[in-house]
């Protein structure tokens, strides 16, 4: 059964393969077949691998499958193959069965839409890219798989292309990512020129056998692969294209930068975290992102109009929280929390995207309400997502997976109180934000009506997220609820232990915390945003209060300060070079076939004299040529 | 018969031809721009018959009879074509008839 | 009969002279045919007496005589004296005749290193004519023929008149 792995991957690329070369001569049920289906295909395939990965794990917990030798140049050999252990079954579980219940939402929301079978095609192609990146058993067939899926990315933000902004927004989360991708191709470079070869299992052993703690090489690496993760997953300095990707269909940032894309980097983290604990500094600095980015984003989430962009930046503060968990050590938490995330966050923006169409393409929250009459499933599904994100106690898997992460940072070796504060504070935002956009859109007196309710295509995935949102925490349960750490165990085999300072008598204390903070941050939204609108508006518009508005509207003005920093001076180098010597020869190249062209032009005048005069000229210069020389 | 330099003949020829270039060049009128190329061909035989004369061969003169054959055929289709001219512009201007230019 | 050749040859450039500076076309048409004349006298002296008779016959009595036909049937009037008079303004010469001038000089400047070769050393007759041309350029006379029928079709064709291809609605 493990020899299927091959699939995984396969039956999405063939998928696109099919919809590009025929998918605009096919119906549109054909289309969402073979779209849906081969993601379908994929997921159940992933799901016969995972099964027999479970009840008879392969030796040393690791298959791996050579699909055929990639290049060969001098003694580099990459080749085509995948390998499956606990971390990439999750990723690959997570992946294909997610990318198939937004296949299925999307096969019935963008049924109107006239590039039908062109969406299905790129969306078959990132999920190939996707599963690709996760199953590959070395670091340059994940390169691949990584920048696979920033194509796919840039295709589907600009899917509407002809609106201008998009083309826009596409290329700004292009470039920005290609920066991170810039930096990771070169730690890639250092990596192989150190340790001679890019297969994951054997540059893992080398590294921990060649490279001390904390020395020059490992830190390089490690910060140069870093810079490739923050520019994926839309960390700081790197976050700002996430806003604006919210241009594409909303299947497609429900796919792409919610659940999986952007948790790439994440992925990469975790995949190479020997590297990473070889370099504690850096190991460091994954935290300090994780917690300022949380922080930062979650503040901006707060001040938003577009429920896209609050779920956009409420992405970029969870991913904060899973860099935060890897940076303190806590591998399995962070991706135990991506495991929730995806659920609940594909959740949150399927339903979202449910009210936008329902609304002919509202985005505007204040604009919204009341919304939880008219479209019911909607609304206890989009409940159960905030809760889930808001991590409600006990009963939502975000709880669990965000507590976890929380007691790691105060308690593991590598932790601190300080990170642990932020999470608390991120955690109070989280819960304020997300309910202020559930109280926003399904409370409150409705403002417009809804034209459609969604059929069954919509309404299954919706209510299997919904489920898996609730449930999907109890298979890490923590001591004092239950012990049943059956995640991590399971992850055991590939990501070790975080490596604890103890104190596990005070979890209980810590998950009340939590706990506390959670319905507090809920009572809040409450206050502010259904009972005493008035408090919140008056404070807004305090000059202080205005200004902070203003600032975290525009997400802590990073876009201001790149475009003064790289942008502006780049275009005006750019225009200074525009006239530059260079390009005066190339204009005088034009400028003299211009000239000639317009003398010679001028010898056409049409007049049977002339040419004649021209013959007589001709036949007396040749005849004097013939003569004289 | 004549004892002439061979020189001289061509001599004439040349400028009979030029003569009759001039006056390709500068008249308007079409019939006068058909009449200078007769001149010219009438040149270019002179020419033939004088240097066949010096070799004592006819082929000078077999030629001068195609070149005559030649001005023939040409003259005819060319008053055709001065005809039509003259139909559909009214004038035999041979400047009119310059839109194929630029 | 060395004189004869340069008298004729003088009466030649002169009446050519007249036929490219005449308005008139009928005055320029019989300019032509003395140039002709004198020409064939010239064929005489050099000892062709053969194409001096198709010289007057053909390119005198026939193509000549075309252009007399063509001239009658324009009907042109004394209008068309007037405007001739205004299309050969003075400031038109000086250009083709430089060209001319460089012409002759060229061929003066070629005919400087030729040696002094002597023409119309002998009569060549028709008979002598006649077997070259139907022997070793019987080809020529065959294509010449071709080119005969090719001028009597095209010159067939063209001459149509237009306002019977107006009636046609062809344009």
């Amino acid at each position: 059964m493990l020899e299927l792995l091959w699939l995984i991957p396969t039956l999405p690329f063939a998928g696109f393969v099919a919809l590009a070369l025929i998918g605009a001569r096919l119906s549109r049920t054909k289309v969402a077949l073979i779209g849906v289906g081969s993601a379908g295909l994929s997921a159940i395939v992933a799901g016969l691998v995972g099964f027999r990965f479970l009840l008879s794990p392969p030796p040393g917990h690791l298959y791996s499958q050579t699909l055929w030798k990639w290049m060969h140049v001098g003694n580099f050999m990459p080749e085509i193959g995948l390998s499956l252990d606990a971390l990439s079954l999750v990723m690959v579980l997570v992946v294909s069965w997610v990318s198939f219940l937004i296949h299925l939402y999307s096969a019935e929301f963008m049924v109107d839409e006239e590039g039908y079978s062109r969406f299905f095609a790129y969306m078959n192609l990132f999920i190939g890219f996707m599963l690709t990146l996760v199953l590959a058993d070395n670091l340059l067939l994940l390169y691949l798989g990584w920048e696979g899926v920033g194509l796919c990315s840039y295709l589907l933000i600009g899917f509407w292309y002809k609106d201008p902004a998009n083309g826009r927004a596409a290329m700004k989360a292009f470039i920005v990512t290609r920066i991170g991708d810039a930096a990771m191709a070169v730690g890639l470079f250092l990596i192989f020129t150190h340790l001679g070869t890019l297969k994951i299992q054997e540059l893992m052993q080398r590294a921990s056998e060649q490279w001390a703690v904390g020395s020059t090489l490992p830190i390089a690496a490690a910060a140069l692969l870093l810079g490739g993760a923050v520019g994926k997953s839309a960390q700081l300095p790197l976050q700002t294209w996430l806003p604006d990707a919210m241009a594409g269909p909303t299947p497609v940032s429900a796919l792409i930068h919610a659940a999986t894309m952007v948790t790439a980097g994440v992925y990469l983290i975790a995949r190479t975290h020997v590297l990473f604990s070889l370099a504690p500094a850096v190991q460091l600095i994954v935290a300090l992102i994780g917690a300022v980015t949380l922080l930062l984003a979650g503040c901006s989430a707060l001040t938003q109009r577009d429920i896209k962009r609050v779920l956009a930046y409420s992405t970029i503060s969870q991913i904060g929280y899973m860099f935060l968990a890897l940076g303190v050590g806590a591998w399995s938490a962070a991706i135990f929390h991506f495991m929730t995330h995806a659920f609940f966050k594909a959740l949150l923006f399927l339903g979202a995207g449910v009210v936008i169409t329902g609304l002919h393409g509202e985005h505007d929250m204040f604009k919204m309400g009341g919304l939880r009459r008219q479209l019911p499933l909607t609304f206890w599904a989009f409940l159960v997502g905030a809760a889930s994100l808001s991590a409600l106690p006990l009963v939502t898997a975000g709880f669990y997976s965000k507590d976890l992460i929380l007691w790691q940072a105060w308690s593991s070796k590598l932790g601190s109180p300080w990170l642990w504060g932020a999470g608390l504070a991120g955690a109070l935002l989280t819960s304020v934000y997300t309910f202020r956009m559930v109280l926003l859109t399904f409370f409150g007196e409705a403002k417009a009506q809804v034209s459609r309710s969604p059929g069954v295509c919509i309404g299954i995935p919706l209510a299997v997220l919904a489920v898996l949102s609730v449930i999907g925490g109890f298979v890490e349960l923590p001591q004092t609820l239950g012990n049943l750490p059956l995640f991590s165990e399971f992850l055991h085999s590939v990501l070790p232990k975080a490596p604890d300072q103890g104190g596990a008598g005070s979890l209980l204390l810590f998950q009340v915390l939590a706990a506390i903070v959670s319905l507090g941050g809920i009572w809040l939204a409450y206050l502010l945003f259904l009972r005493h609108r008035h408090y919140a508006e008056n404070l807004v518009r305090t000059p202080l209060g205005r200004a902070l508005h203003c600032f975290w509207l525009g997400g802590w003005s990073f876009d201001w300060l790149y475009d003064t920093l790289f942008v502006q001076p780049f275009v005006t180098v750019a225009r200074l070079g525009k006239e530059d010597v260079v390009d005066l020869f190339y204009q005088g190249v034009a400028r003299l076939s211009r000239i000639l062209h317009s003398g010679l032009s001028a010898t056409q005048t049409g007049r049977v004299r002339w040419y004649a005069a021209a013959i007589g000229i001709g036949a007396i210069v040749t005849i004097g040529i013939a003569v004289l020389l | 018969m004549a004892l002439v330099l061979m020189r001289h003949g061509l001599l004439l020829a040349g400028i009979l031809f030029a003569l009759g270039l001039v006056g390709v060049l500068v008249r308007r009128n079409l019939l006068f721009i058909l009449l200078s190329i007769e001149v010219m061909l009438n040149a270019t035989g002179l020419a033939f018959v004088v240097a066949g004369s010096r070799w004592i061969q006819p082929d000078g003169q077999v030629m001068f009879l195609f070149i005559l054959t030649m001005a023939a055929a040409e003259v005819s289709v060319g008053l055709a074509l001065l005809l039509q001219l003259y139909h559909r512009f009214k004038s035999l201007d041979i400047d009119a008839v310059s839109r194929m230019r630029g | 009969m060395n004189g004869l050749f340069y008298i004729s040859a003088v009466v030649a450039i002169l009446s050519t002279v007249m036929v490219i500076t005449e308005l008139n076309g009928v005055h320029a048409l019989l300019y032509m045919i003395v140039s002709l004349f004198s020409v064939a006298l010239i064929f005489f002296t050099l000892g062709a007496p053969f194409v001096a008779a198709l010289e007057v016959i053909i390119y005198a009595g026939a193509i000549m005589v075309l252009f007399v036909f063509v001239i009658m049937m324009l009907n042109l009037g004394p209008r068309a004296v007037a405007q001739e008079r205004q299309w050969l303004s003075p400031k038109m010469w000086p250009g083709p005749a430089l060209l001319a001038l460089a012409l002759i000089l060229e061929l003066i400047y070629i005919l400087r290193r030729g040696s002094t070769v002597l023409s119309g050393i002998q009569i060549i007759g028709p008979k002598a004519v006649g077997f070259s041309l139907f022997g070793l350029y019987l080809l020529g006379v065959e294509l010449a023929s071709i080119l005969l029928l090719a001028g009597l079709i095209g010159a067939y064709h063209l001459g149509r008149r237009a306002s019977t291809k107006e009636k046609e609605g062809k344009t």
